[in-house]
């Protein structure tokens, strides 16, 4: 997937601007960065939900469905629902509307909440889980919507250390699975050990590539050093003049 | 035995009139409710009283074309609600207001104009019979364009239930299959606005919304899935139907408002009675170990 010159902008102040670069196929990216780097708007512009203000992304091959993770602030957690029927959503880009959801579809969805650690969980309503019971069954329907590519968004916010441990094996095993996985996390030690590729962003990309590269205190500094307030009398961003 | 039937049977079977009326009723309350239950889960459960009031310039419109016809006052009310629901989802589409705050605005301003239309031609009486409807002069063809408009809510609303249900509950994981939630969403809230104006010649606006969102709220203190909510808010919406005529037929008070004080009057046993309402938390046995 390539980014060429992604811009996307709140009232005319960037929120994200001039990222350019590319997540090869098959890469375990982290993205990291302070609050408002404007992480959570790069996962978005890759799914089309924000409009870009300038600049492109090419997916190839055309993707058929992303997996994608939202906040769990942006879940509705009382839903009444049923765990099962929860994880059977993850077929919509298969089934649409109107698909039969065949016995071979359930017992494959049974199966990828036995993966997450939710055997017996099946007909529970989603409204009695905790956050980190939630949130596997939020990765059991990435399981069974069997995507090239997945994209996470603060996966770990809330959840204890070992359900973090067993969700993270989940997502190594995607990563050699071959699957492209991007993933927005504040952990560094998780990254480190973890994500072979990261992504800083600070508003625009400090760095990206190998972690250990990435990660250097120079442009850890750097990141931190963006500022969080708007500068109002701020000057049109001369890179987008040149361009 | 033959009292029990002369007061609850005997009425229908007298009255033309009343056994119309049942039958509107019911189906009001089949297509009606389930709708209720999910406007309850969109958090937009006032978004039908604010719907109802919506539709009023579209009625007064058909009304100074047509005079008091029926299907030109629902036609007009209908397209008026269409138009009202559409802006408002242009707005929030395509501005910062939330849906909410652009349906509040959308709303009073056709509330406003619905008024002044009505003032310049009407009189107080007519205003009145549009709010509040009149359910026992339910004809034959006011009764078939209540069972088309509940059989088409139900139908339509039983093929797009599952993008209904992601839509509703993750938003974004549906956008990000590339599906267009909006479409789904503007299509509920125009079965919303049709119920809502089937609901006007028998009801009247403002008790229609009555017969969809207090079943609906009881439901969900009942169930914990969607499904069995939805088959709840039918039963109760029916029985409050059922029960509101035949005690206005008793007692001689006007049908609408008695079918709403029914199904407040079953909304207030499910807030003590049902499993999420308030007395199973008074009582409650000694809890388990684990």
């Amino acid at each position: 997937m390539k980014l060429d010159d992604l811009t996307v902008t709140y009232r005319g102040h960037p929120a994200l601007h001039h990222v350019r670069g590319h997540f090869a196929e098959g890469s375990l990216t982290a993205v990291i960065g302070p609050n408002g780097a404007g992480k959570s708007t790069l996962l978005k512009s890759i799914l089309g939900l924000v409009p870009l203000h300038k600049g492109s992304i090419s997916i190839a091959p055309e993707r058929a469905c992303t997996a994608y993770l939202s906040q769990q602030t942006e879940i509705e957690r009382n839903f009444p629902i049923v765990v099962r029927d929860c994880v059977l959503l993850g077929y919509w880009h298969k089934a649409g509307l109107f698909g039969a959801i065949s016995r071979a579809l359930i017992q494959r969805a049974e199966f990828a909440l036995s993966e997450v650690g939710l055997e017996g969980f099946s007909q529970r309503p989603i409204s009695s889980l905790s956050a980190g019971q939630f949130q596997r069954m939020l990765f059991a329907r990435i399981l069974v919507q069997d995507a090239d590519m997945i994209l996470l968004d603060e996966p770990f916010n809330t959840i204890d250390a070992k359900t973090t441990a067993e969700l993270l094996k989940l997502i190594t095993a995607w990563h050699h699975e071959g699957r492209t996985v991007i993933a927005v996390l504040h952990d560094y030690a998780q990254v480190r050990s973890h994500f072979p590729q990261s992504l800083l962003l600070a508003r625009e990309v400090i760095a990206w590539g190998d972690t250990t590269t990435v990660l250097a205190d120079e442009h850890l500094r750097q990141a931190e050093a963006m500022a969080q307030a708007w500068d109002e009398n701020a000057l049109p961003c001369q890179e987008s003049n040149a361009s | 035995m033959d009292s029990i039937y002369q007061f609850a049977f005997a009425p229908f079977q007298e009255f033309a009139f009343l056994r119309r009326a049942l039958v509107a009723t019911i189906a009001l309350a089949m297509s009606g409710a389930p709708l209720g239950v999910l406007l309850t889960l969109r958090r937009m459960s006032l978004f039908g009283d604010a719907l109802s009031h919506a539709v009023l310039p579209g009625v007064a419109i058909g009304f100074m074309l047509f005079g008091l016809s029926l299907s030109a006052m629902s036609t007009g009310g209908f397209l008026a609600g269409i138009i009202v629901v559409a802006i408002t989802g242009l707005i929030s589409r395509y501005t910062e207001l939330k849906e909410d705050a652009s349906l509040a605005a959308v709303y009073l301003v056709a509330l406003a104009l619905g008024v002044i239309l009505i003032s310049r031609r009407g009189t107080k009486l007519d205003l009145l019979h549009i709010l509040f409807g009149s359910i026992l002069g339910v004809d034959a063809g006011g009764l078939l364009l209540v069972a088309g408009v509940a059989s088409a809510s139900l139908l339509i609303l039983a093929i797009m239930y599952r993008g209904l249900l992601l839509e509703n509950f993750d938003p974004s994981y549906l956008a990000a299959c590339g599906s267009r939630g909006i479409l789904l969403q503007q299509l509920f809230l125009m079965l919303v606005v049709l119920n809502l104006v089937a609901g006007f010649q028998t009801l009247g606006t403002l008790m229609a919304v009555g017969l969809m969102m207090l079943p609906a709220v009881s439901a969900r203190l009942w169930h914990d899935t969607l499904p069995a909510q939805l088959l709840n808010s039918i039963v109760q919406a029916a029985c409050a139907g059922y029960f509101g005529l035949l005690i206005s037929y008793h007692i001689d008070t006007p049908s609408g408002p008695t079918i709403i004080v029914c199904a407040g009057a079953l909304y207030l046993a499910s807030l003590l009675f049902a499993p999420r309402g308030w007395l199973p938390r008074i009582c409650r046995p000694a809890h388990l170990k684990a």
